[in-house]
């Protein structure tokens, strides 16, 4: 079986920094799959280039088996690969089901024609759409700002939505950047059960966290990124124990 | 049934057609219906330009060269080869599309300033040929265009029509027209916001990273819009050279670009009823003020810096926000 997201050797440098250097792993379907390490490590750099963000200085990533390079963001999402971002990517001028039903972009397949003079193709569409929309923000817990705009959403309810419109697009992978990052320990607690239900659907779930007992929690594998580099990489238990890891964590 | 009406899609559709059909109730000079006709029209190129500003947040400084390509294509088409309107008309705007689509692929990789000034010289490229090229367009003397005409029934100011049993003065049936047509424009751009295109669109404008990792082309898009706006433009300036019989190069100037621009900021980016409260506002101006005329310019200069201090959302926007903020205060002072 071949790996879902598999990193080959992968390099960006930005001028003279190296921020990610020759880091190689792999992903396979169904995981749960972290990357931690200190601030600046490249973590959020290197979701960067897997999904077609940053285009490497050396080294490749595929996805399903296949070369993603000189892949943009949109044909990774044809391809089944969403993510949200640690500085939250939300339309601030739709509402919160807009944005969510932005996510289902790739299934509405509408033309000019049908659109122009909305057609009952379009109307169907549209309100199947909604129906979908309205499942995941109540799945992701936000079903009750529906019709709000999103520009009056709190934060935590926006990480949410964010990851209520990866969803809308039926991702095979989808990777969460720093989700719990300013949510409070019962959002979290939330976060944790969220993430869970995803990976319970069968999809796979990449995540950049700093919490880590939420990190601990979830994950089947974790990577551990220092200076760009690989510090480490397996099951939760073997990273736990791993000297490396708690040498660069406490700084021994 | 009022709250039912305030959620239905297209009440600005209605109170626009409300508007249109009634103005001939109090106005009956030919002068004010030649002034509404002309508003109309402009203003259906304003929706059209809203849609790639106001929507997806792009800008073009040079969108009167599409009105002026799609009046000049019309004008020469039927004036010297004897073409018939319509046909000049759609082929005009199938030209403008493909010329629209061949600039805009390169040029709407580019942002904010840069965008700005690559449609600033698309504009000024297009007013240049049509000032230069005087066997084809006259040159800045301008040329002449035939009436416009369906099936070899013409539509002249100056002639007498009957519909439903009424006779009605050319002026009149010329400002009928247009209002459909400015319906017609509403209508489609309502429409195309409302789906996922439309949606898609808005989408480029709130962040464009989050449509590209949900699948959007937004490179596609950007040039989707722009191609539509241009069209729009077209179209417009067709109907714009026909109504008005002569037309200068002066309908493809910056200065036009540049009223177009300020029509769609005033009235409302984003609003499509806003921009055309903002086209007749700006239209109107230049009539009351008439004896400041070599002022113009700069009045809508400073329209435009009091708009974005004051009321970046334009006035209808801000007009609405207003009232809804009043209603809300009123009814929790009655609870």
């Amino acid at each position: 079986m071949t790996a879902l997201v598999e990193v080959n050797n992968l390099s960006k440098a930005f001028g003279g920094v190296h921020a990610v250097e020759g880091v190689s792993f792999s992903v396979d379907a169904g995981q749960v799959y972290s990357v931690i390490g200190p601030n600046g490590a490249g973590k959020t750099t290197l979701f960067n280039l897997i999904t077609g963000l940053y285009t490497p200085t050396s080294g490749e990533v595929k996805l399903n088996g296949e070369s993603i390079a000189k892949l943009q963001p949109n044909d990774l999402a044809e391809r089944g690969m969403c993510r949200t971002f640690q500085q939250m990517q939300i339309c601030m001028n739709m509402t919160a089901i807009e944005n969510v039903m932005l996510g289902r972009h790739l299934t509405l397949k509408s033309n000019l024609l049908t659109t122009l003079f909305r057609l009952p193709s379009l109307t169907r569409g549209e309100k199947a759409a909604r129906e979908k929309a309205t499942e995941l923000m109540e799945f992701v817990g936000c079903g009750e700002y529906l019709d709000t705009e999103a520009s009056a959403m709190s934060y935590g309810a926006l990480k949410r939505l964010e990851i209520a419109r990866a969803l809308a697009a039926e991702p095979k992978v989808v990777l969460l950047d720093e989700p719990a990052a300013g949510l409070n320990a019962v959002e979290t607690a939330a976060l944790e059960e969220l993430i869970r239900k995803i990976a319970e659907q069968g999809i796979t779930v990449m995540l950049v966290e700093h919490d880590m007992k939420l990190v601990m929690g979830i994950s089947d594998r974790l990577l551990v990124l220092n200076y760009g580099r690989v510090l480490a990489e397996g099951t939760p238990e073997q990273i736990r124990a791993n000297p490396d890891v708690i040498a660069a964590y406490l700084g021994g | 049934m009022m709250a039912q009406f305030s959620q239905f899609r297209l009440k600005g559709l209605v109170f626009l057609a409300i508007v249109v059909f009634a103005l001939p109730l109090f106005i009956s000079n030919p002068f004010h219906y030649g002034l509404a006709t002309q508003i109309a029209l402009i203003a259906g190129a304003v929706v059209g330009l809203n849609l790639l500003v106001g929507f997806a947040g792009q800008i073009s400084l040079g969108h009167a060269g599409f009105f002026g390509i799609g009046a000049y294509f019309s004008a020469i088409m039927t004036s010297n080869y004897g073409w018939s309107a319509i046909p000049a008309l759609v082929v005009g705007a199938i030209g403008v599309a493909i010329i629209a689509w061949t600039v805009g692929r390169p040029i709407l990789r580019l942002k904010g300033h840069y965008l700005s000034m690559a449609t600033l010289a698309v504009g000024f490229i297009i007013a240049i040929i049509l000032n230069n090229e005087r066997e084809l367009t006259g040159g800045p003397d301008g040329m002449p265009m035939p009436a416009f005409d369906v099936f070899g029934w013409e539509l002249s100011v100056f002639g007498q029509y009957s519909l439903f049993g009424m006779d009605i003065s050319g002026d009149l049936a010329w400002y009928l027209f247009a209002g459909v047509i400015l319906l017609a424009a509403v209508w489609l751009a309502q429409n195309l916001i409302d789906s996922p295109i439309g949606r898609a669109l808005r989408s480029v404008h709130g962040s464009e990273v989050a449509a590209s990792v949900v699948g959007v082309n937004t490179a596609k898009y950007k040039s989707l819009v722009f191609v539509i706006s241009a069209v729009y433009a077209s179209v417009m300036g067709a109907l714009y050279g026909h109504f008005q019989g002569f037309i200068t190069p002066s309908i493809a100037s910056f200065d036009f670009s540049i009223l177009l621009i300020t029509m769609v900021v005033l009235g409302g980016m984003g609003s499509t009823i806003g921009v055309i409260i903002g086209a007749v506002v700006l239209e109107l101006l230049p009539q009351v003020l008439a004896d400041f005329q070599e002022m113009e310019m700069m009045l809508f200069g400073l329209i435009l810096m009091l708009t974005m201090i004051f009321m970046p959302k334009g006035l209808l926007p801000t007009a609405a926000n207003y009232l809804n903020k009043r209603r809300s205060k009123s009814a929790g002072g009655d609870a």
